[in-house]
């Protein structure tokens, strides 16, 4: 599975939402409704799923789909 | 003018059903919920059997992220307030702000700290999920009630074992009578079966072992009886101001006309001596519903089926009605059929009560066979009785020696 798809699916799991609105540009809190907690779940969700610790500094900047999938990307996950 | 009280919706999940009819239904029927375990493997505990809520999927009921986002004992509330708020008709015939929220628990989320717990001990605290304490606290039941049918007014649970929904009833009715509010989601839930859960109340030798005969483990006042059988689900009632109820139209099952509230200060565990302080409790509510020991129909019996309940209450029914009155007054415990759900014990127990009022049927101790030493009352074994009755009362006692009793009116239209 892609990294594409793996982070969309955990964003299903984690926030409830249909899988046309985990769009690259959706933004966690105003367009898929998560609050800090939500995020700060997503964000484990993330570190689960994909063998890492994020920071908190970190966290804070991954604000959309796109940010997460370029972070994980940058981390040379995506073999 | 004194306010009255009635009750315009009541809802139920629970070993015995889905709904409050269908409870109601299989409990008149003596049909039982009680099998063997399988919400967690029964192998090691000493009672394995209990009154499991079959095939509950909280997404029959709710969306996705809540139903990740909530322990079964709050699932158990949703699903029973939603019934009794569907059924009410009050949605958009209510300011928000005068419908409160009082749901009581005995113990809260056990199954999330649990889970959660083990989390912290295998993978370390920092992946304990973020929804921990949301999810686990014993109020949360209340407030995500609250949340579900948009209710801003007074909002609150009561914590007192087996006697928390009991309460939860209690001081509903008094806030509606004081005024501080029109109407309330009242009663509780539980979902104790967990490994801990179990375990703790095998540890205090409390429950049935029983486990080759699991539809007859529930026994009270039987002389065979070895305990009581855990259970779990979720009760609540829309108690309503009998004004506003009546200006909306509301239909009304029954009118709760009192309460008595006591404590025994005796003993963590076990009753009083003779049932002194459940005697008083019976005693209060009568005095706050203005009806004399001849007026009651009825006593739907706390009867968890243990050796120590059924010989003091009995004792307690007896000071409290006194001898003579006490042996013509039909008692039950329908924990025959649904064991004990703790939190959701005494609204459930004040939903049968108000079902008997309303249809003139009383609910058997359906398991009992052989009435035990000092179980003298007419209990109403086997088999349902038709019974035309006014007033009745329902009892719950809890760990801590907290006694409640509700005193329950027919309501015939005035």
């Amino acid at each position: 599975m892609s990294l594409e798809s793996r982070v969309t699916e955990i964003i299903i799991d984690k926030l409830g939402v249909k899988p046309e609105q985990v769009t690259v540009e959706a933004q966690f809190d105003t367009d898929l409704g998560a609050d800090s907690i939500d995020q700060y779940e997503l964000i484990m969700g993330f570190e689960d799923a994909f063998g890492l610790r994020i920071d908190e500094d970190e966290a804070t900047q991954l604000t959309t789909v796109g940010k997460v999938i370029e972070y994980l990307r940058a981390k040379d996950l995506d073999k | 003018m004194q306010k009255r009280v009635v009750i315009t919706g009541a809802g139920v999940i629970g070993p015995i059903g889905k709904t409050a009819s269908e409870n109601w239904k299989n409990a008149i029927s003596g049909i039982c919920g009680i099998r063997r375990m399988t919400i967690v493997n029964p192998e090691d505990f000493t009672s394995q059997i209990a009154g499991e809520v079959k095939d509950f999927d909280p997404l029959d009921y709710l969306d996705r992220k809540v139903a990740k986002r909530t322990d079964r004992y709050t699932q158990f509330a949703m699903v029973a307030a939603r019934e009794a708020f569907a059924e009410s008709g009050i949605e958009n015939n209510i300011d928000p702000t005068r419908l409160g929220v009082i749901i009581g628990s005995g113990i809260g989320g056990i199954t999330t700290l649990e889970r959660e717990h083990k989390v912290a001990l295998e993978r370390g605290v920092s992946r304990i999920n973020p929804f921990f304490c949301p999810m686990m606290i014993g109020n949360i039941a209340a407030g995500r009630v609250g949340i579900d049918v948009g209710a801003k007014g007074l909002n609150f649970s009561t914590v007192t074992a087996c006697a928390s929904s009991g309460h939860a009833i209690a001081i509903a009715v008094d806030m509606i009578k004081l005024g501080r509010v029109d109407a309330i989601l009242a009663g509780g839930s539980e979902a104790p079966l967990t490994l801990t859960g179990v375990g703790g109340f095998c540890q205090l030798k409390a429950l049935s072992t029983r486990n080759d005969d699991p539809q007859t483990a529930s026994r009270p006042f039987d002389r065979d009886r070895d305990g009581f059988v855990l259970s779990e689900g979720g009760a609540v009632i829309m108690l309503e101001e009998l004004d506003h109820a009546v200006k909306r139209g509301a239909g009304i099952i029954a009118e709760v006309s009192g309460s008595g509230m006591t404590c025994d200060a005796f003993h963590i565990t076990a009753p009083a001596e003779n049932g002194e302080g459940s005697a008083r409790a019976m005693k209060l509510a009568m005095q706050d519903a203005g009806i004399e020991p001849e007026d009651v129909g009825y006593i739907n019996a706390h009867g968890t089926s243990t050796l120590l309940n059924d010989i003091n209450e009995t004792k307690a029914i007896i000071t409290a009605l006194g001898t003579a009155k006490a042996m013509r007054t039909p008692v039950s415990s329908t924990k025959s059929v649904t064991g004990h759900m703790l939190g959701a014990a005494g609204a459930i127990e004040a939903i049968f009560t108000a079902f008997a009022l309303r249809d003139g049927i009383l609910p058997p101790t359906a398991t009992l066979q052989n009435p035990g030493e000092g179980c003298v009352l007419d209990y109403v074994p086997g088999e349902a009785r038709k019974a035309d009755i006014m007033y009745a009362l329902s009892n719950s006692l809890g760990f801590g020696g907290h006694n409640v009793t509700i005193a329950l009116k027919k309501y015939s239209g005035k």
